[in-house]
């Protein structure tokens, strides 16, 4: 372990230990050290140079079965004394709830190395940081003289530690790099509108990342395709969701699957466990364990050591993820799938989800759907999840003679999630794991677009 | 009790504090932060409490509480800037962000001489009143009494949760243009959530507010713990028997109040000057143009008292004030931060602001409004051959560069000549800002502030808000419905 995950579990574990020497049952105790460097040119000249490192500590203490939880950043011994003990007082005004303890055991002892961090990561300094930013922006302004602007370009990485610890005897630590790199130029329309596109790499690693002349390229080519867009009739059409889209639909299913949507009642898909909620092209897995992923952990937030889980198997729903206390509420086991922040209650989280890709090229999708409209971005807040009402603004290419025709935009596209899910027909094999929430492209064979 | 007396002490850069920031001291930073070259500095002090409790199943579930605090430093050189925070505050970090947000600045050393004058703004809302300063459990007890009055309010209730979140914010911002200014926010915000059930049938429904206001806010009419309990049953039970909404352009009537986050959408992040600045934005050189129908006077609004978008003084140290962006239908102005302004060599209008003390400040809305027109409400409705009467929304979004925005609807009806006839599933609109602004056909008498339920999100940073506007007849607007009829 290196030198800053011993100082953060030593902290972590003396603030859960010092909890308890002040009237708590119990107590864990969570501490985050990062730092973060952020560069952004527009441009070609450099418009943001941020340097800044953070630290802070939350604590979690139950007494009586009642708990508190709080987070500070002010870790000289007198101040974390004080607030310690003012969180067992805080406790006193919360009601007994029978659940709510510390998870039965079984915590994690080993902590397998699922490289997380690259030292290289934070050696970048702001200059060649900025350099990079500055040959990305330019690839995507010389690829095509329609692009006239930019939003600029952003290099940034997070470098950093956190240890978990609590009075069961369970501590635990790791420490992490994360590096983005993100382009969005500017082109306009001859009537004074103007198209915006993005591209982006990410990863734990420098060595993993694309290169920033790719990126600007991808992100200058994404966003002049867009360029004379217009809305589309309204009817129902075949939909395609690029891999970029359909991680949000991943994301919506985590939403309603997990456990504490089940016991709040606010899924449409209560009673639904083991039964079909998807084509059975469908199988959606978290994995914890994928070694240089960007959700990877070796233990959870209530320090239980992670594991595999398959969501969906063959379309159906087959474990719904939960933490300990979520678990207990639904009388059943923790998968093991605890987050939690600083200073916040543990709750299911997705680690790395992903839906498994298929077998078809994205061009054999295209092919296969004349009409159909191919989505790239979607925009708005339109889901219940309570009775799976799906409605949401999209922009994206009519297929046409079986590739990208049409550009398309000011457009909504609605169905019912169970519908949407149920009528997925084909998947592309073209599955990436540039962030914690992937998919492949995915068909889905019909949902209604609101336009002309 | 105790832990409530430790939720408000004042920050310790405060005058008498652990590490009171002075005039001297003050100048001292700037003077490190420039010495690289900088052309302009400023310091931003915060220290943040905050409390929030949560009921669940009918008991108080969560409690919890946080004290953040530090110091942001910015240091522009052009159009570049340098950022760097510390959240100790003792001289050496604190000179050592100064440095290192400098460093944006090559060009060597210069002597700076500041002059800095500390300025009182007006009060739009005050700490004394603040719930944070209030025992905690009468904060538990409003928990509870929504919780009753949600479950009796129906036999279809199977869930209610419940939330208070309070919080006081102190600031103190420092530029190198001679500003010292502090304030003191106070922040609440109460939340009801509930899920019905009828048979097979299940639908949620909430209903919230606060604003920079203390515990009295509980005793206007439609604001007790009771009223929000039986908004959000009124609410899911009423979409309980929704029907697939229409699909397709059609005129549209927006409810007054809640509304205007079809306004913050389709103009309002337009006209935060940043874009306009990089010409990113679509209203990007249309000052002076007819941007909205004759209708439409739009005004952001930072000095409406206790309300959640209200700033005594925004977080570059300009104080907050009212600007009118759109006079009938003509775009006056935009809403500036430090940058922008000196950009079109105007004053800065108060709109800088920041989520805190880690990030540095955007041109970001306040509370904004537009203003009434003649009409009453039931007049607008019996115009309307079919269309959607929209009344709650979730949320929505735009694309600054092309203009198309959306909004979220969590309650509405259809309109069948001229009345309201039956409950709508929730549905997106979309349309272009100024396209749909253009389409303002009918403007009500009955001009509604939201309650203070509203957060805005840019570029990773999230600031409180507020909108309000009168009922609304568009002409027409896309309903992202399913029903093809």
């Amino acid at each position: 372990m290196s030198d800053l995950v011993n100082e953060l579990s030593e902290i972590a574990s003396r603030v859960a230990a010092l909890a308890k020497t002040k009237g708590a049952d119990d107590a864990e105790a969570m501490v985050r050290d990062g730092s973060e460097l952020t560069t952004k040119v527009r441009m070609g000249e450099a418009e943001l140079v941020q340097e800044a490192g953070s630290r802070a500590v939350g604590l979690r203490v139950f007494c009586d079965k009642r708990s508190a939880i709080t987070y500070s950043s002010d870790l000289r011994p007198a101040a974390l004394e004080a607030w310690v003990a003012n969180t067992v007082e805080l406790a006193k005004l919360s009601e007994p709830d029978e659940l709510n303890t510390l998870p039965d055991g079984g915590f994690a002892t080993e902590f397998p190395d699922l490289e997380l961090y690259d030292p290289s990561v934070e050696g970048m300094t702001a200059e060649e940081a900025l350099k990079i930013a500055i040959a990305g922006e330019k690839a995507a302004l010389g690829y095509d003289k329609r692009i006239t602007n930019s939003q600029g370009a952003t290099w940034s990485r997070v470098v950093g530690g956190m240890a978990f610890a609590n009075t069961a005897g369970f501590v635990g630590g790791s420490k992490g790099s994360y590096v983005s790199f993100y382009v969005e130029p500017v082109c306009d329309e001859p009537d004074g509108k103007k198209r915006n596109g993005s591209w982006w790499t990410a990863s734990r690693f420098l060595g993993d990342l694309a290169s920033a002349e790719e990126v600007g390229v991808e992100a200058a080519r994404r966003t002049v395709r867009q360029l004379g867009s217009e809305k589309i009739d309204t009817g129902d059409r075949v939909i395609i969701f690029e891999p970029e889209v359909a991680r949000s639909l991943v994301s919506t299913i985590f939403g309603v699957s997990n456990g504490s949507a089940f016991y709040r009642k606010s899924t449409y898909l209560l009673e639904r466990e083991n039964t079909p909620i998807a084509s059975d092209l469908v199988t959606i897995v978290d994995d914890p364990l994928i070694k240089r992923a960007p959700g990877s952990k070796s233990f959870d937030g209530d320090g239980l050591p992670t594991r595999k889980n398959i969501v969906v198997d063959g379309g159906v729903l087959k474990t719904v993820l939960c933490d300990t206390y979520t678990a207990r509420k639904l009388g059943r086991e923790s998968t093991h799938s605890a987050g939690r922040g600083v200073g916040g209650s543990p709750g299911p989280t997705s680690s790395n989800l992903f839906m498994e890709q298929g077998a078809s090229t994205p061009e054999e999708i295209l092919a296969a759907s004349e009409g159909a409209l191919y989505v790239t971005s979607m925009m708005g807040f339109g889901f219940n999840a309570i009775t799976g009402d799906f409605s949401r603004g999209a922009a994206g290419f009519l297929v046409e003679d079986g590739k990208l025709g049409r550009p398309v935009s000011e457009i909504t596209i609605s169905s019912n999630f169970d519908t949407m899910l149920k009528g997925i027909d084909m998947l592309g094999n073209d599955l990436e794991f540039r962030s914690s929430i992937s998919a492949p492209t995915v068909r889905i064979a019909s949902m209604t677009v609101a336009g002309n | 009790m105790s832990s409530n007396t430790k939720t408000i002490e004042r920050a310790p850069f405060a005058p008498g504090g652990a590490n009171e920031i002075d005039r001297a001291i003050a100048k001292r930073l700037l003077g490190a932060a420039l010495d690289a070259g900088g052309d302009y500095a400023d310091l931003y002090f915060e220290y943040r409490s905050t409390q929030d409790f949560s009921l669940e199943d009918q008991k108080i579930k969560n409690v919890g509480q946080g004290v953040t605090m530090g110091l942001g430093v910015r240091v522009t050189k052009g159009d570049a800037t340098g950022y760097a925070y510390c959240e100790e505050l003792t001289i050496e970090r604190m000179l050592s962000a100064a440095r290192t947000a400098g460093q944006i600045a090559s060009s060597g050393g210069s002597d700076h001489a500041f002059s800095l004058e500390e300025i009182t703004p007006t009060t739009r809302y005050t700490v004394e009143n603040s719930s944070l300063r209030q025992p905690p459990q009468e904060k538990l007890a409003l928990l509870k009494r929504a919780d009753v009055a949600a479950r009796a309010a129906s036999d279809k209730v199977i869930k209610v949760n419940a939330s208070f979140v309070e919080q006081v914010r102190e600031t103190l911002v420092v530029s190198s243009n001679g500003r010292m200014v502090r304030d003191r926010l106070p922040m609440m915000r109460f939340g009801v959530s509930v899920v019905v059930q009828d048979g097979e049938k299940r639908q949620s429904g909430s209903s919230g507010g606060g604003g920079r206001k203390g515990l009295e806010y509980f005793e206007a009419l439609g604001a007790t713990p009771e009223d929000h309990g039986k908004e959000a049953v009124r609410v899911a039970t009423a979409m309980l028997d929704a029907r697939e909404a229409p699909a397709g352009g059609m005129e549209v009537v927006l409810a007054a109040g809640d509304s205007g986050i079809l306004l913050h959408e389709a103009v309002g992040h337009g006209l935060e000057a940043d874009f306009n600045r990089k010409g990113t934005s679509n209203y990007s050189g249309q000052i002076g143009n007819m941007v909205a129908s004759e209708l439409c006077t739009v005004v952001d609004d930072g000095t409406v008292d206790e309300s959640r978008g209200a700033i005594n003084v925004d977080d570059e140290g300009n104080l907050g004030q009212s600007n009118v962006l759109i006079e009938k239908g003509k775009l006056v102005g935009y809403m500036h931060d430090e940058l922008s302004a000196k950009h079109y060599g105007v004053d800065p209008s108060g709109n800088g602001r920041r989520q805190s003390f880690r990030c540095m400040p955007l041109p970001r809305m306040t509370n904004t409004s537009l203003l009434g027109g003649n009409h009453e409400p039931d007049e607008i409705l019996a115009s309307v051959k079919r269309g959607v009467y929209a009344v709650k929304f979730s949320g929505g979004q735009v694309n600054i560069s092309n203009g198309d925005f959306v909004f979220s609807l969590t309650e509405g009806y259809l309109i069948e000549d001229g009345k309201i006839t039956a409950p709508l599933k929730g549905v997106n609109l979309i349309g272009n800002g100024p396209e749909v602004l253009r389409k303002v056909v009918m403007l009500g008498s009955d001009f509604e502030r939201s309650d203070g339920i509203w957060t805005c999100g840019k570029e990773g940073q999230s600031v409180p808000v507020g909108v309000g506007t009168p009922t609304i007849k568009i002409s027409e607007i896309t309903v992202g419905g399913t029903s093809a009829s």
